[in-house]
């Protein structure tokens, strides 16, 4: 059992160590340094261990193993440029780093304090000047909160989560607070679910707490849905404890000991760093018996998901930890009331969570000064598709899409013209450029008719069709509808039937009419969140791009040009007549004189591709 | 297709599951647990082997069937040696993920869920891999290929054949 003497003295010595990271301390001379490589879900795909694993090597043969630590963080967000390493104290940031750059590093910077210029993130080069991380342009709009420690700590060591704070919220709240007080902060916060249906975090604490029961329980919802998103995935991996902590919290206030985290098997690397930070905090006596010399006891138990979106709804998740097929139960109690084995439930997502201790620490005021009155604090979106910047973001509720995809994102790539950005995934629906100016909140990306969802934020292009992103979300719908209600599992392929009509240019008048109805019967008949926002997608590129509809319906054409059925082949003005198209056509429907501009006949066209592929001059495209 | 689930090749695995369930069917909600470990042990779950859990769990074999073609995670045929994970995330597919797959099911001549005759590859259709910087990605057995073209997916392939 640990004591907060314990704790504050793991604090005080570890922070020692952090300094330099912490830009606390310049470094004693050149030597006293930090590297920071990313050790992030898109980092660690390409190579981030075996950077670390160079760079240790490299210091070591230079004989500077004492002075200069060597350290793998979690997400920096900036995954478009990875693997990134970041070198403290001087605050520098190196993108695309390969295990051949690292000699140079070692030797320039590390060794002479001569900063690489080559390797550096472009972002932070300006005007000749360097610039430090923390005031480029992609994180100064940001606030981070639930990600507060990513990118920061060591994701493997409790005591540098101990240094920034970590477990001293649940120290305050177990020692000093009644359930009551707890939860009224939580209320008073106005913390809404970041699982995408923003409900008052401190109301659904409350039902739970009142219920009087001989046995409650806490889950996490860590089964991240959204098929194009990692949020909560990133939060898992670089900062577990803050979830852990958080959950011992809520099981504090409403009285439970006993919490399950339902994560994904498909994050073997999350399970895994869950596992060891589990194992950390029991050891430490931070979960477990007597916390804190208490009488509250806590325990959590990871149950892993097997791929079922469904699974992230919180009755089917209930179903699922039971051991049976995860299928949502019909709404007759609340989960605050009767949810897991019949008993009271709360269920949180992993970035709800994640925001407990902050707020706890920092108090109401502060956490209701960051964001809107409508959604205080922030929100993190995995921001992709065509946008400069991909990455991870945090940033403080009301900020605009414009801000965030233009200011933070770096805006479209290659020249091309923004189009529609997706929030929600699947339940959600897209944007067009009209709406850009609207700020991020629950409430307003509700009106536009998408949402704010879990937090994935795609970016959508000139070349992107709109009928074809609907009939995707549809897809995907169709695959993961759990069957139980009609309107769901037959209308959500009835409606994917017809968008793949449309989208191979066998689209009639009526389709369009049909989606409509169905989208009514669909959202009005499902028994689950599911089914009842299935049809979003499609309503809301109906609303906003009815013209891409109808241009595929009535004049067999795709505006964007991505629709194969619908495209045709033509050679531009930038033909040589170099005459290899006409040479490899497999139906020699290709016609021209050497140097001369060749033309495609397009009745005959079979649309395999070929003349595209060899042209050398790129002048074949699709129209 | 048929695969044959061979006892004697199994019987270490085996029996390491018997004692899994030995550990866990008291606790509640065991099931997904040991279908868990039976599929990470044996790579899938033979029917051979839903048999023994039915009567281990006491559980109806109709409802272990249920739960396990209920979840993607689990898979009723082996998977192959390297198995090939496509991500069709939304940020993978709006930069050409669909074709990437196509190419993979082309070359290999199998489609997603399936598995090559010889057990050497089998193709999955994953969700978002947190790697969307580098769209479109596919990973090999843990190995991530990104900012892919349907052009290099031959070349990847022939490393593993
Ligand atoms: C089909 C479906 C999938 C969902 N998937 C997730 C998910 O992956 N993660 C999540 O936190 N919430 C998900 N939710 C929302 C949960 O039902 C629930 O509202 C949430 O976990 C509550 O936590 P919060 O209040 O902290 O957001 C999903 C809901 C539905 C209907
Ligand atoms: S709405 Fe769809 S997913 Fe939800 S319970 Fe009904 S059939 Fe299942
Ligand atoms: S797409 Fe194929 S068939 Fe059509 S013109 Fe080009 S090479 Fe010939
Ligand atoms: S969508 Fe493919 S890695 Fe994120």
């Amino acid at each position: 059992m640990i004591t907060i003497q314990e704790l504050n003295e793991i604090k005080q010595k570890t922070l020692e160590n952090m300094k330099l990271r912490l830009q606390e301390d310049s470094g004693k001379g050149l030597h006293g340094k930090h590297v920071l490589i990313c050790g992030g879900p898109g980092c660690h795909s390409s190579n981030a261990e075996g950077i670390k694993k160079a760079f240790k090597e490299k210091i070591k043969e230079k004989g500077l193993d004492k002075e200069i630590k060597v350290s793998l963080a979690g997400c920096f967000g900036l995954c478009e440029t990875g693997p990134n390493v970041e070198i403290y104290p001087d605050g520098i940031f190196y993108a695309h780093i390969k295990i051949e750059d690292i000699d140079e590093i070692v030797e320039n910077h590390l060794c002479k304090g001569k900063i690489v210029e080559r390797l550096l993130y472009e972002g932070s080069l300006k005007d000749g000047k360097i610039k430090q991380v923390s005031e480029v342009d992609f994180y100064n709009k940001q606030k981070k909160i639930a990600l507060r420690n990513c990118g920061i700590i060591d994701y493997e060591s409790i005591d540098e989560y101990i240094a920034l704070d970590g477990y001293q919220a649940l120290a305050k709240v177990v020692m000093e607070m009644t359930q009551q007080e707890v939860i009224d902060i939580v209320k008073a916060s106005n913390l809404r679910g970041r699982g995408g249906a923003g409900f008052p975090t401190g109301r659904k604490w409350e039902t739970a707490y009142e219920y009087k029961a001989n046995k409650k329980y806490v889950i996490c919802n860590a089964d991240e849905g959204d098929p194009g998103a990692f949020m909560d995935r990133s939060i898992l991996e670089g900062d577990p404890h803050s979830v852990l902590e958080a959950m011992a919290i809520a099981g504090y206030a409403i009285g439970s000991d006993q919490g399950y985290i339902y994560v994904r098997a498909e994050y073997p690397i999350a399970v895994r760093r869950l596992q060891i930070a589990i194992a950390q905090a029991k050891e430490k006596g931070l979960l477990g018996k007597n916390i804190f010399g208490t009488d509250f006891s806590f325990d959590i138990e990871l149950r892993l998901g097997a791929g079922a979106f469904v699974c992230g709804e919180g009755t089917a998740l209930m179903e699922s930890i039971e051991g049976r097929r995860g299928m949502p139960r019909t709404k007759i109690y609340r989960t605050a009331h009767r949810g897991l084995w019949q008993k009271p439930t709360i269920i949180n997502n992993v970035e709800t969570f994640a925001n407990v201790p902050a707020i706890i620490q920092n108090g109401v005021e502060w956490f209701k000064n960051i964001g809107t009155e409508d959604s205080p604090g922030t929100k993190v979106f995995a921001l992709g598709g065509k946008i400069k910047n991909t990455g991870l973001i945090e940033v403080p509720m009301g900020v605009t899409l414009r801000e965030i995809i233009f200011d933070i994102g770096g805006g479209i790539p290659n020249g091309k013209k923004f189009k529609a950005v997706q929030t929600g995934g699947p339940s959600g629906g897209c944007i067009p450029e009209e709406h850009l100016d609207t700020p991020v909140d629950f409430g307003s990306l509700g009106r536009l008719g998408s949402i704010m969802g879990s937090g994935g934020m795609i970016v959508l292009d000139e070349d992107d069709c709109m009928v074809d992103i609907a009939r995707f979300f549809l897809d995907f719908t169709v695959e993961e509808s759990c069957g139980k209600c009609v309107p769901c599992r037959e209308g959500t392929k009835r409606m994917l039937e017809i968008l793949e009509r449309i989208t191979k240019g066998e689209g009639t008048p009526e389709d369009i009419d049909r989606l409509e109805s169905l989208a009514e019967t669909i959202t009005n008949g499902s028994l689950c969140g599911l089914g009842q926002t299935a049809a979003n997608p499609v309503t809301s590129t109906l609303k906003y791009f009815r013209d891409e509809y109808e241009a595929h319906v009535y004049e067999k054409r795709c505006p964007a040009g991505s629709c194969q059925s619908l495209l045709e082949f033509f050679i531009t003005e930038d033909c040589i007549g170099c005459t290899k198209c006409a040479r490899n056509c497999p139906v020699s429907c290709i016609s021209g004189k050497v140097k001369e501009r060749h033309v495609i006949d397009t009745e005959k066209c079979i649309k395999c591709g070929t003349c595209m592929e060899v042209c050398p001059t790129g002048a074949v495209i699709k129209k | 297709m048929e695969f044959e689930f061979d006892w004697e090749a199994n019987e270490e695995k085996v029996k390491e599951l018997k004692i899994f369930m030995e550990e866990n069917k008291r606790k509640k909600g065991a099931l997904i647990a040991v279908l868990h470990e039976a599929q990470d042990l044996f790579g899938y779950l033979p029917i051979e082997i839903q048999k023994m859990i039915s009567e281990e769990l006491k559980v109806p074999l109709s409802e272990i069937y249920g739960v396990a073609t209920f979840y993607s995670h689990f898979s009723l045929i082996p998977k192959g040696e390297y198995k090939i994970g496509v991500c069709l995330g939304t940020a993978c597919y709006v930069k050409g993920a669909q074709e990437i797959l196509d190419k993979v099911e082309k070359t290999l001549g199998i489609t997603v869920g399936q598995t090559t005759p010889d057990r050497k590859f089998s193709i999955s259709a994953t969700r978002c891999l947190g790697a969307c910087g580098l769209a479109p990605v596919l990973m090999i057995n843990g190995d991530v290929y990104g900012r892919l073209k349907p052009g290099d997916v031959e070349e990847i392939l022939n490393k593993y054949r």
